[in-house]
């Protein structure tokens, strides 16, 4: 059986080119709606300092940490350099109806 | 009134940094002005235009006053040539070193990388390990035992605050570093605060610096002069000075061990010159609370929240009315600090002071 679907929130809420905070049971999660209109989903604390990225900065494919100004890819979750050095777990996302979900493993 | 203080253990694996660590003040949560997600946007929205002006303009002038300083040697004329040009080699550098460090100056990632690198070198701190102590510092600001980058540990060292407008203290004790890290070695502090990853890249860079400085002593040797030292070298001990007197304004004299970066950081108000060689990092309250935003927007920041912060000071000598007598009491009392006052529609926030105690 795959993983689960869950709703996360509406296409709307998200301005293109930024990010919101997604608590699901003790899990804390980052989406993203990039300047493309693509949404995409990372676990939501730095790998760094345990900093929730959802109070961060989103350019272009990049979220910047909002504590220490570390950079990750959140299209791949790739860590861009000093001070993070781990990369972020990414997680599938769909958009249906206008809501968005993300597929929890 | 003042409280007992036994003494402080400022360094990064003793009594104190495990003491911060069992309190929840290590890697904690801080106090952040309420500010709407939309206008934080706008705020840190990333440009190269304002960084490449002014880095044109500071090599422009630095080429001007080292060819000026280089032309006159010898005269009475290369003195004042001099002056400013250690001044925008080393003091100016601050402020370059630490904005490119963040990344925010530029939008552009490597434009910061660069002119971080070149701005390490003159400022004399070691790139690598340089960011790995701000990002601690700014992690754990004025925690004591946490922090690295405490410029005025308790009691303080007048002496040593002195010979810092000159690099006598802290420029030789970065040398011994660079030789150490030459021989691929680190100190026992920077292990605690650089990620093993990272030490190939400290060893090769402070392998780069022995490089500048022996092909600058050999050509200084072969011309019989100091002067190609005079502008590679020498200038971050001579044009530290304004650095100093800039840099004190940020924390000297104010609380140690609280959340809240309105009780431990310091806004001063400076003239556009000043703000130029300093990078806005005189609103270093604001700077603290919200990293992300960059250097050209935090007059706006600060515009955005000083409702919500303690009264900024008007200008160095309005700042330094408070450091000067705060360093020296704390000579003789090393609990007392300066407390500010946050202003009645504040938000008020928890405040950990597990140790130290406001004196009245």
């Amino acid at each position: 059986m795959s993983d689960p679907w869950i709703k996360v929130c509406k296409a709307g809420d998200i301005e293109p080119e930024d990010v919101t905070r997604f608590d699901h049971g003790d899990r804390t999660f980052a989406i993203y709606r990039s300047p493309d209109d693509k949404f995409y989903a990372t676990d939501g604390l730095c790998t760094h300092q345990r900093v929730h990225l959802a109070d961060g900065f989103v350019m272009d494919n990049l979220i910047e940490c909002p504590k220490h100004n570390g950079r990750f890819d959140y299209t791949t979750g790739q860590a861009k350099g000093a001070p993070v050095c781990v990369n972020l777990k990414t997680y599938p996302v769909k958009v249906e109806a206008g809501d968005v979900f993300i597929q929890l493993a | 009134m003042s409280a007992q203080l036994t003494r402080r253990d400022y360094s990064l694996v003793g009594r104190d940094s495990k003491h911060a660590e069992e309190i929840g003040l290590a890697s904690a949560e801080w106090y952040a002005c309420p500010i709407p997600r939309k206008r934080l946007k706008e705020l840190m929205q990333r440009k190269d235009g304002p960084a490449i002006r002014d880095t044109l303009l500071w090599f422009a002038l630095l080429g001007l006053t080292g060819w000026l300083g280089w032309h006159f040697w010898g005269t009475w004329w290369c003195v004042p040539a001099f002056i400013v040009y250690g001044v925008l080699y080393c003091s100016c550098s601050d402020s370059r070193w630490h904005e490119c460090g963040h990344r925010t100056a530029f939008k552009t990632t490597w434009m910061n990388d660069v002119v971080y690198e070149m701005a390490s070198f003159m400022v004399l701190r070691e790139s690598t390990p340089w960011r790995w102590s701000h990002t601690r510092h700014h992690t754990d600001t004025i925690i004591v035992g946490r922090d690295p980058e405490i410029a005025v540990p308790r009691p303080p060292d007048v002496l040593g605050i002195i010979l810092g407008f000159f690099s006598l203290k802290s420029g030789p004790k970065e040398y011994k570093k660079v030789i150490l890290h030459c021989f691929g070695r680190l100190t026992a502090d920077e292990k605690t605060y650089i990620p093993e990853m990272e030490h190939k890249k400290v060893f090769w860079t402070a392998r780069v610096w022995a490089l500048i400085y022996a092909a600058t002593i050999t050509w200084a040797v072969c011309i019989h002069s100091i002067l190609p030292l005079m502008l590679i070298g020498l200038p971050s001990f001579y044009g530290a000075w304004l650095l100093v007197i800039f840099g004190l304004t940020q924390h000297a004299g104010l609380a140690e061990d609280v959340l809240d970066h309105r009780l431990n950081c310091r806004t001063v108000y400076m003239n556009p010159v000043f703000r130029f060689v300093y990078w806005n990092m005189n609103y270093h309250l604001e700077h603290h609370m919200f990293p992300m935003v960059p250097y050209h927007a935090l007059a706006a920041l600060h515009a955005e929240i000083k409702a919500d912060t303690p009264k900024p000071y008007n200008g160095l000598i309005e700042a330094y009315r408070e450091i000067i007598p705060a360093i020296l009491r704390q000579v003789k009392d090393p609990a007392y600090f300066v407390k500010r006052e946050l202003p009645p529609s504040a938000k008020p926030f928890p405040i950990a002071a597990p140790v130290a105690q406001p004196a009245q």
